[in-house]
């Protein structure tokens, strides 16, 4: 996967190491250090093959393809790379890992609502 | 004339081609009497857990958890390789500390899980770690919970190949060569006859086994 545009995401860099809850409504980009807590709600958190992110993870999708130990939360989908390393439990609507990756950890898939028939 | 060099040529590129290894793990399928139990379970009940002590297979995932249950994925093969885990016995041998990998592994509440598939894992595992992983696993599982293990009923050598099981249908699985990043192959560390899974299990209450025809004697379990 190619390192998304600085334009399209937020970006922390490899060298960066945050500790505390972070929040934004924009698309983040992880290939340092997080520590804390990670809440993007309709947005979506990319952990870059040298992340490695301690934190519970709320976003709309999320891709790992370092190191994520935390729960994650996710309104739609959750992605795992082959390099992935994942420890913790996941809540999404779909789940896609390739082959290679590591997880240990709950998968809960919880679709999105039906909407009402018309009668 | 031309036909017999074709045939030496078509020799010696073989040859050559033979010695090249396959870049990606050997799958292949077979046809498993015990999943098809569990399958019946897992048609016929909503929302059950089900653990998945084998490595994380996007496969089992997708099966478990578009039928509405619990997928949990611990790769219990791969925590017992960590380094930290080595001490040293009385005789000095470097064995993995039991107590140690029970702290950080299975760590779940009493009577939570209604399906545990431990595959081949207690073929390939440490032996001081089998009895206590058995152990612990029969205090996490639900009463007429059942378990799902895999045995070899021969010895397949040390550089025997160890796959991991893919769910592709109701009793079908697809079998793929095991290869850790840094540890390449587990070796098989033994073979269990009938009766060391019997004293293995003693704590469950009904085993059934099925022989199948690649030397492999799965193993049915209730809680």
């Amino acid at each position: 996967m190619d390192t998304p545009k600085t334009g399209e995401y937020a970006h922390i860099g490899k060298s960066v190491v945050i500790k505390g809850e972070l929040s934004g409504s924009e698309d983040l980009y992880v290939d340092g250090q997080v520590d804390g807590s990670i809440e993007l709600r309709n947005n979506s958190l990319i952990v870059g093959p040298n992340g490695i992110v301690k934190a519970n993870v709320s976003a709309k999708g999320v891709t790992v393809q370092g190191k994520l130990d935390g729960k994650i939360n996710a309104s739609d989908r959750v992605e795992f790379r082959k390099s992935a390393v994942v420890s913790g439990d996941v809540v999404a609507q779909r789940i896609a890992i390739e082959d290679g990756a590591y997880f240990q950890g709950k998968v809960d898939i919880q679709k999105e609502p039906g909407k009402a028939v018309a009668s | 004339m031309s036909s017999v060099a074709e045939n030496v040529m078509r020799f010696f590129r073989g040859s050559s081609d033979q010695a090249a290894v396959p870049a990606v793990p050997q799958k292949r399928m077979r046809r498993s009497s015990g999943m098809g139990e569990i399958s019946r379970l897992l048609n016929s009940e909503e929302a059950l857990y089900v653990l998945d002590l084998g490595s994380t297979s996007a496969n089992n995932i997708n099966f478990l958890t578009a039928k509405g249950h619990k997928n949990y994925s611990e790769d219990l093969l791969r925590a017992s390789l960590d380094p930290d885990l080595r001490v040293k016995d009385e005789t000095g041998k470097l064995i993995v500390d039991s107590k140690k990998f029970l702290d950080e592994n299975l760590t779940y509440q009493n009577g939570l899980f209604d399906i545990v598939l431990v595959w081949n894992l207690p073929d390939y595992m440490e032996e001081n770690l089998v009895k206590p992983m058995i152990d612990r696993l029969w205090s996490v599982m639900k009463p007429g919970g059942l378990l799902l293990a895999f045995f070899h009923t021969r010895d397949a050598g040390p550089d025997s190949p160890c796959y991991r099981f893919h769910i592709t249908g109701t009793d079908m699985l697809e079998m793929q060569e095991v290869r850790l990043p840094e540890k390449g192959t587990p070796r098989l560390q033994r073979v269990f006859n009938n009766r060391h899974i019997e004293n293995l299990f003693r704590d469950f209450a009904s085993i059934k086994f099925f022989l199948a025809r690649d030397a492999i004697r799965e193993v049915l379990l209730v809680r």
